[in-house]
């Protein structure tokens, strides 16, 4: 395999232009620049909302220097107040081209198209010319989501991802699951896993978190699809989503911009702390890559029942279908037919093998199903956090570290 | 985790999926009408309703205020007596840490718990 080699020993599997708007009022300008170069790798994302927020500043900071991504283009309104020096800033000393528009300076919706197209143009063609490097499986992070979940989801596509996941970690690759509002009911069995108990009593308390969390909103993760899929309750969802975990130890805990210190097994925890500031926290699938992103997730696995098409802007998903009828509505929205399993068409343990292969070749460049169909869905909402306990990352001097 | 997996990875031959051997639910690997007979390891299990693709069926009888098994772990509690064969689903289980989402959603016609 190969891939992009940062200055900070970190290496990429794609070697991305990002163009990020710094409030809402900018969205627009972004995207009229982005949109003649999507399919020459370069992708929008942005943060919406116009009043400060450490989470989001963080979180961009940290995309903005992922290692998919070769160079950034910042797009701001000017009155905003996100700190584009800063983030600008954090771009230059990773050693990665940057530059800033501001519509207030810089003559407006026209110019600022023109020149960010210029500079795009000129840019995309450096990162073209970039030489890829060796690329070992411990250089790997790999992500797991569920969407559009339905029963078949934790029977075929998740411990499909579990066992993916078992082989990944076996060969000091990273892997993070999530969702902690998912796992409860499981936060017994999970905090049996971790590799310290001071450590088991984090995860569980993060599920418990995420229990509380959802209780003063009033519901948990249950949407409609999931019930006329045949799950009837948040615990059943659950299990089946915990399946994603696979069977390794837990080697830690990590919130939003907590890059892993070494290979292994990750819960991310992308519920807020606090109190309930900002309403439902993963408003969709996609505010959940946001948050494995900013942890160096290059890779998303993605499993779905129902079919969800999206993908994501910086990493590849990598689409797991659970469920054979949606495999064959959606066909070419996946990446894996996990639900043939159900039809006696494969075993679990070909399926699996059929998905480390998958990996491997994504890894190496491959398109997947939504990059080739340009998705780069992207959104990031207000959440808060506070820094991790001491007990979170054991055996590691600093945590993730600070951005910059 | 890995009685999990192997419970999966074995279990998918028939047309129900019982993923531990102490669950009194299995799930139905295809659509199945009233009336027809799933054969669950060792037993025949007469299906009292149509169960839907990734849907529950009880196979064993489970009293009001009952855990129902998957996965061989609790996911509620029987809001009703549930016989073996009936369809398991929200009109007659229930969250023991949510209350699942219950508007009146058309896909629940009928499914309301008898009276």
């Amino acid at each position: 395999m190969k891939g992009y080699r940062r200055q900070d020993g970190r290496k990429g599997i794609r070697n991305h232009l990002i163009v990020a708007y710094l409030v809402e009022c900018a969205h627009h300008v972004a995207r009229e620049i982005v949109l003649p170069y999507r399919d020459r790798g370069a992708h929008l994302i942005g943060f919406a909302g116009c009043y400060p927020n450490a989470y989001a500043e963080r979180v961009m900071a940290r995309l903005a220097t992922h290692a998919n991504v070769g160079a950034v283009l910042l797009v701001s309104l000017g009155c905003e107040s996100f700190n584009r020096r800063d983030l600008a800033e954090a771009v230059r000393r990773s050693g990665r081209p940057v530059r800033t528009l501001v519509l207030q300076e810089d003559g407006g919706t026209r110019a600022v198209v023109a020149a960010g197209r210029a500079w795009l143009e000129e840019t995309l063609a450096v990162l073209h010319d970039m030489p890829r490097t060796d690329l070992d499986l411990s250089d790997l992070v790999v992500g797991t989501i569920c969407g559009g979940s339905d029963a078949t989801s934790g029977l075929t596509a998740n411990p499909v991802i579990g066992k993916t996941f078992d082989w990944l970690v076996d060969r000091r690759a990273t892997a993070i699951f999530e969702e902690t509002n998912e796992l409860l009911g499981c936060e017994r069995h999970l905090a049996s896993r971790a590799i310290t108990p001071e450590l088991g009593a984090e995860l569980a308390a993060a599920v418990l978190k995420a229990e509380r969390y959802h209780r003063v909103l009033g519901h948990g993760s249950f949407a409609w699809g999931n019930a006329e899929g045949g799950l009837t309750t948040q615990e059943e969802k659950s299990l089946g989503a915990y399946a994603k975990s696979g069977s390794r130890p837990v080697c830690g805990l990590l919130k939003p911009g907590d890059l892993p210190p070494r290979g292994g097994l990750y819960l991310l925890d992308v519920v807020p702390d606090g109190e309930v500031r900002f309403g439902f926290p993963n408003i969709s699938d996609n505010t959940e890559a946001a948050d494995l992103m900013a942890c160096g997730a290059q890779m998303i696995l993605f499993s779905t029942g129902r079919g969800s098409v999206v993908g994501s802007a910086i990493a590849p998903v990598v689409k797991v279908c659970a469920n054979p009828q949606t495999y064959r509505r959606m066909a070419e929205d996946m990446d894996v037919d996990a639900g043939r399993i159900l039809e006696d068409r494969g075993t679990l343990d070909e399926v699996t093998a059929e998905l480390i292969d998958r990996v491997l070749r994504t890894a190496d460049g491959e398109p997947t199903a939504s990059e080739a169909l340009l998705h780069q869905e992207f959104l990031l909402p207000y959440k808060s956090f506070e820094p991790l306990g001491p007990s979170c990352l054991p055996g590691s001097p600093a945590h993730g570290g600070q951005v910059g | 985790m890995e009685m999990l997996n192997s419970a999966a990875a074995g279990a998918f031959r028939g047309r129900l999926l019982r993923l531990a051997p102490t669950d009194n639910i299995a799930v139905a690997t295809a659509a199945l009408a009233a009336g027809q007979a799933a054969r669950l390891d060792d037993v025949e299990i007469t299906l009292l309703d149509d169960i839907p693709l990734g849907h529950k069926v009880a196979v064993a009888a489970i009293a009001a205020g009952g855990q129902v098994l998957k996965y061989g772990c609790p996911i509620g509690s029987a809001t009703c007596p549930i016989r073996a064969g009936q369809h398991v689903h929200v009109h007659n289980l229930k969250s023991d840490y949510f209350p699942t989402f219950t508007s009146q959603h058309p896909a629940l016609a009928g499914k309301e718990p008898p009276a």
